[in-house]
C-alpha cells in the first residue's frame, strides 16, 4: 500500500470500479491490511473507554470468571454434585469457562455489530469486518488475563494446596491452534446472526437466549464423558455438530490432562468451524453492503 | 485532458418502499407461506428510484458542487460514492482514494480525550497511525483547542467538538473527498477557515472534491463544476453559475405568487406571499426603476409573543442580499400577535438591484421555533428598454447617489513644498 502523499491519479492500482453484483467472496483483504491501524485503535478504544468510568477497572476480568466459579463450585459442584471427572471442582469450572467465556464474549460482541454499529455504517466506509474483528483482538486481552488467573490456581492448587489428579498434558503445544479455533467458530456464527439481525430484528432476543442454551449444551459445568454416557450412541453426533464442545473439552485435557477429546469429535468440530466460518462470512459480505439502507 | 478520477455511469439506485426498515422474520415467513400455496396476494413494496440513470465524470483537481432539493437523491449519490451502501444498477470508476465526510465527528468516543479522538476520528476517516502522528500538532492548533488536548470531549463545549472534528477532516489527504452539508455547523469563522484550509487543499494538489450544500453562496464560492439533480435523474451539469442559476429558477415560483401547501399546527402561518409592481399587477420581472411591493398573507391561530414575519432577499448565487420585516416599523407586533388574519407588504425602492435573478424567502417564528422557512419567490430584474447608462454595471446594488459635480476654479491644491 502507497502513502497518501502519493498522486493516486498515476497510480492504476488504486482504480475501484463498484459494481452492484455482489461478489461472494470478495474478502477485501488488502482493505483490511490498510485499515489494520483502525483495528488496533478500535482494541484500544474498547479496553480503555470500557473501564474510565469503573472503580476495579480491567480487574473485572479477573472478577467475573471468579464469581461465577464461585456459583457454578456452589450450586452444581456441592448442591447438585455433578461429576468433574475427578478433578478440583475450582479449577474445573475456572478451565470450562476460558474456552467458553472467550467465544461468548466475541458471540455478544459481534452477533448484532451491524445492527449496533448502524449510524457509524451509515456514516462512513471502511471495511466492516474491522469492527467484529478488533472484538476477537479485545476479547483475546480478556482471555489471556483469564488464563494467568487460571494459572496462579493452577500453582496455588498443585504447590500451596498439593492437591493430585491433574496436570499439564504435551497436547498443550496445540493451544494457540485452540484459540484461532475459538476465534474462528465465534465469528462465522456472529458475523452469520450480525448478518441475519440486521435484516430481522427479532432476532437480537434470540441470540440472548441461544448463548444461554448453547452454555448448557456445552460441557462447562459438566464433563463430556457424563454428558456421553448418558446419550445414546445414535444420536452422539448432535452432540458432535456443536463446535465448542471439543473446543471446551480441549482445553481441560491440554490444561488439567483429562478430557474426552476423540478423532472422530475433534473431525466434526473442525469441519462445523470451516462450514460456520465460511457461511458468515458470504453471508455477512453480502448483507454489509446494502444493510444501511433498512436501518 | 488526464483521464477523469470520477467515472460514473448509468447509476441507478432502487429502494422497496414496502420493504424499508428492518423486516420481521414474522412477515418473510407469510410470505413464503403464501408463495408456497402460489397465492399471489398482492405485493404492496413500491419500488422508489432515488437515482436514475446518473452519469458524470470528474476531472483530477475539480470541485463539483452537488445540489437538488431534499430528497433528489444527492444524498443517496454520497453514499454510493463513500461505498456505504451499493447501487441497484450502473458503474463507477474511482481513480483515486475516497475519504467522505458524511457526519461530523464519526466514531468520537466521549470518554476519551481529545488527542485520543484525533486518532480514532483519523484512523475512521482512513488514516494511519504514522500519519495522524505527523499531523497531530497541526491539527491541534487548528482545533484551537491546545489547552484541553486531554480532557474527554464529552466535556467540550459543541463548538470545541465541531472544530476537533472539522481539524481532522480537514487534515485528511485523500484524492477524492466527499463532503456533505456538514459545513452548516460551527461558528462562521471557523466555517470560512475550513473552507480555505479545503481551497488550499485543492488548488496546491490536485484534490478532487464533491461538495453537497444548500447554500448556494458556498456553492458558488467553493466549487467551479455543480450537478443538479431533480428526482433521481441529472437536471443541470456543467459551470456552477449557470447550473446554481438554472437551480434557482426551477426551485420557486416563477409566476410571482406563492401559496402554502397545507395547515401547518404551527400558531402563525405565511398562507401567501405576493410581489407587485408599481401598478399593482402580480409580476416577477421588474424594472429597476420603479422597484417593487412584497406582500405577505399570514395567519395568527394563537396569541404568539416575540414572533418575527419576514422575508430575505437572496443573490442568484445565494449571497443573502437583505431582510425586512413586519415589526421594522412597528416593534409592538414583535411583542405581541393577536389570532387573526393579516396582510403585511413593503415596498422595496427602485435603484436598488441591480439586473439579475434573485430569490425571495420567507421566515416566521421565534427564538426557539420556526414556523416557516423556505424560498418562496424567484424574480428578474430586467430592463426592457434601454434608456439609462446603468446597463452592465457592475455590483449587486446599483442606488443612485447624489452626485454633486462643480466646475473647481483651480487644480487640486497641493501642500507647499518645504
Amino acid at each position: 500500500m502507497k502513502s497518501g502523499l502519493d498522486p493516486a491519479q498515476d497510480s492504476p492500482e488504486y482504480e475501484i470500479v463498484l459494481r452492484p453484483e455482489t461478489n461472494w467472496i470478495n474478502l477485501e483483504l488488502k482493505g483490511i491490511w490498510h485499515y489494520r491501524d483502525l483495528l488496533l485503535l478500535m482494541v484500544w478504544r474498547d479496553f480503555s473507554a470500557k473501564y474510565k468510568q469503573t472503580i476495579l477497572g480491567p480487574l473485572w476480568f479477573i472478577l467475573q470468571p471468579l464469581l461465577m466459579t464461585v456459583v457454578f463450585t456452589v450450586i452444581f459442584g456441592v448442591v447438585a454434585g455433578l461429576s468433574t471427572d475427578g478433578l478440583p471442582q475450582v479449577l474445573f469450572y475456572l478451565c470450562g469457562q476460558l474456552g467458553w467465556n472467550y467465544f461468548a464474549q466475541n458471540f455478544n460482541s459481534n452477533s448484532t455489530t451491524l445492527v449496533t454499529n448502524a449510524a457509524l455504517f451509515s456514516k462512513v466506509y471502511f471495511p466492516r469486518l474491522i469492527v467484529p474483528l478488533s472484538a476477537l483482538v479485545s476479547n483475546l486481552l480478556a482471555f489471556l488475563i483469564q488464563m494467568a488467573t487460571f494459572a496462579a490456581f493452577f500453582i496455588y492448587f498443585k504447590y500451596g494446596l498439593k492437591t493430585g489428579g491433574f496436570h499439564l498434558d504435551w497436547h498443550i503445544v496445540f493451544l494457540p491452534l485452540l484459540v484461532v479455533q475459538t476465534a474462528a467458530v465465534s465469528l462465522g456464527i456472529g458475523l452469520l446472526l450480525s448478518a441475519l439481525t440486521a435484516k430481522y430484528r427479532d432476532l437480537v432476543h434470540v441470540t440472548n437466549l441461544m448463548i444461554q442454551v448453547w452454555m448448557y449444551a456445552t460441557p462447562v459445568i459438566y464433563p463430556l464423558s457424563t454428558l456421553l454416557s448418558k446419550c445414546p450412541p445414535k444420536w452422539q453426533w448432535i452432540i458432535a455438530l456443536n463446535p465448542m464442545v471439543v473446543i471446551v473439552e480441549s482445553f481441560r485435557l491440554m490444561l488439567l490432562g483429562t478430557g474426552t477429546v476423540n478423532a472422530f469429535f475433534l473431525s466434526c468440530s473442525l469441519g462445523m468451524t470451516l462450514v460456520l466460518l465460511v457461511a458468515g462470512l458470504l453471508l455477512f459480505g453480502k448483507v454489509e453492503k446494502t444493510f444501511v439502507d433498512t436501518v | 485532458m488526464s483521464r477523469p478520477i470520477i467515472e460514473v455511469k448509468n447509476l441507478s439506485k432502487v429502494y422497496q418502499l414496502g420493504s424499508i426498515g428492518a423486516t420481521r422474520l414474522k412477515d418473510e415467513v407469510a410470505q413464503l407461506w403464501d408463495r408456497l400455496r402460489s397465492r399471489h396476494t398482492e405485493q404492496k413494496k413500491e419500488a422508489f428510484w432515488a437515482l436514475r440513470d446518473v452519469s458524470f465524470d470528474v476531472q483530477p483537481g475539480e470541485v463539483l458542487g452537488i445540489i437538488g432539493r431534499n430528497g433528489a437523491g444527492k444524498s443517496t449519490l454520497l453514499k454510493i460514492l463513500s461505498r456505504i451502501t451499493q447501487q441497484t444498477r450502473g458503474e463507477i470508476t474511482l481513480r483515486g482514494r475516497v475519504a467522505s465526510l458524511l457526519e461530523v465527528g464519526t466514531g468520537f468516543h466521549p470518554d476519551l480525550s481529545g488527542r485520543e479522538n484525533i486518532y480514532l476520528n483519523g484512523a475512521i476517516l482512513g488514516m494511519t497511525r504514522a500519519e495522524i502522528r505527523r499531523k497531530l500538532d497541526e491539527i491541534i492548533a487548528f482545533a484551537e483547542v491546545e489547552q484541553f488536548i486531554d480532557t474527554p470531549v464529552k466535556r467540550y463545549s459543541s463548538g470545541m467538538y465541531v472544530r476537533l472534528a472539522f481539524a481532522v477532516a480537514a487534515h485528511l489527504d485523500p484524492e477524492i473527498l466527499i463532503v456533505d452539508e456538514v459545513l452548516a455547523v460551527g461558528d462562521y469563522e471557523f466555517q470560512r477557515k475550513c473552507m480555505g484550509k479545503m481551497q488550499d487543499v485543492t488548488k496546491n494538489s490536485g484534490r478532487t472534491i464533491l461538495f453537497v450544500s444548500h447554500n448556494m453562496g458556498a456553492i458558488s464560492a467553493l466549487t467551479t463544476t455543480a450537478l443538479y439533480l431533480d428526482h433521481g435523474g441529472v437536471v443541470g451539469f456543467g459551470p456552477t453559475a449557470q447550473t446554481v442559476n438554472a437551480y434557482l429558477t426551477d426551485r420557486c415560483c416563477k409566476s410571482g405568487v406563492w401559496k402554502a401547501g397545507g395547515k401547518t399546527a404551527a400558531p402563525l402561518q405565511i398562507l401567501e406571499v405576493r410581489m407587485l409592481d408599481a401598478s399593482g399587477a402580480v409580476q416577477d420581472e421588474f424594472e429597476p426603476e420603479p422597484g417593487f411591493t412584497v406582500e405577505i398573507q399570514y395567519e395568527v391561530r394563537e396569541q404568539v409573543r416575540n414572533a418575527l414575519v419576514e422575508f430575505y432577499i437572496f443573490s442568484a448565487d445565494g449571497i443573502h442580499l437583505l431582510t425586512s420585516g413586519d415589526h421594522d416599523t412597528a416593534p409592538e407586533r414583535y411583542e405581541k400577535r393577536m389570532p387573526g388574519f393579516y396582510k403585511a407588504s413593503a415596498q422595496v425602492p427602485g435603484n436598488l438591484l441591480n439586473l439579475g435573478t434573485y430569490l425571495l424567502c420567507i421566515n416566521s417564528g421565534t427564538h426557539h421555533q420556526t414556523f416557516d422557512s423556505e424560498e418562496v419567490i424567484s424574480f428578474h430584474i430586467i430592463e426592457s428598454h434601454r434608456m439609462s447608462t446603468r446597463s452592465n454595471r457592475r455590483g449587486l446594488l446599483v442606488p443612485m447617489l447624489p452626485w454633486k459635480t462643480v466646475v473647481s476654479t483651480s487644480s487640486v491644491t497641493r501642500e507647499p513644498e518645504a
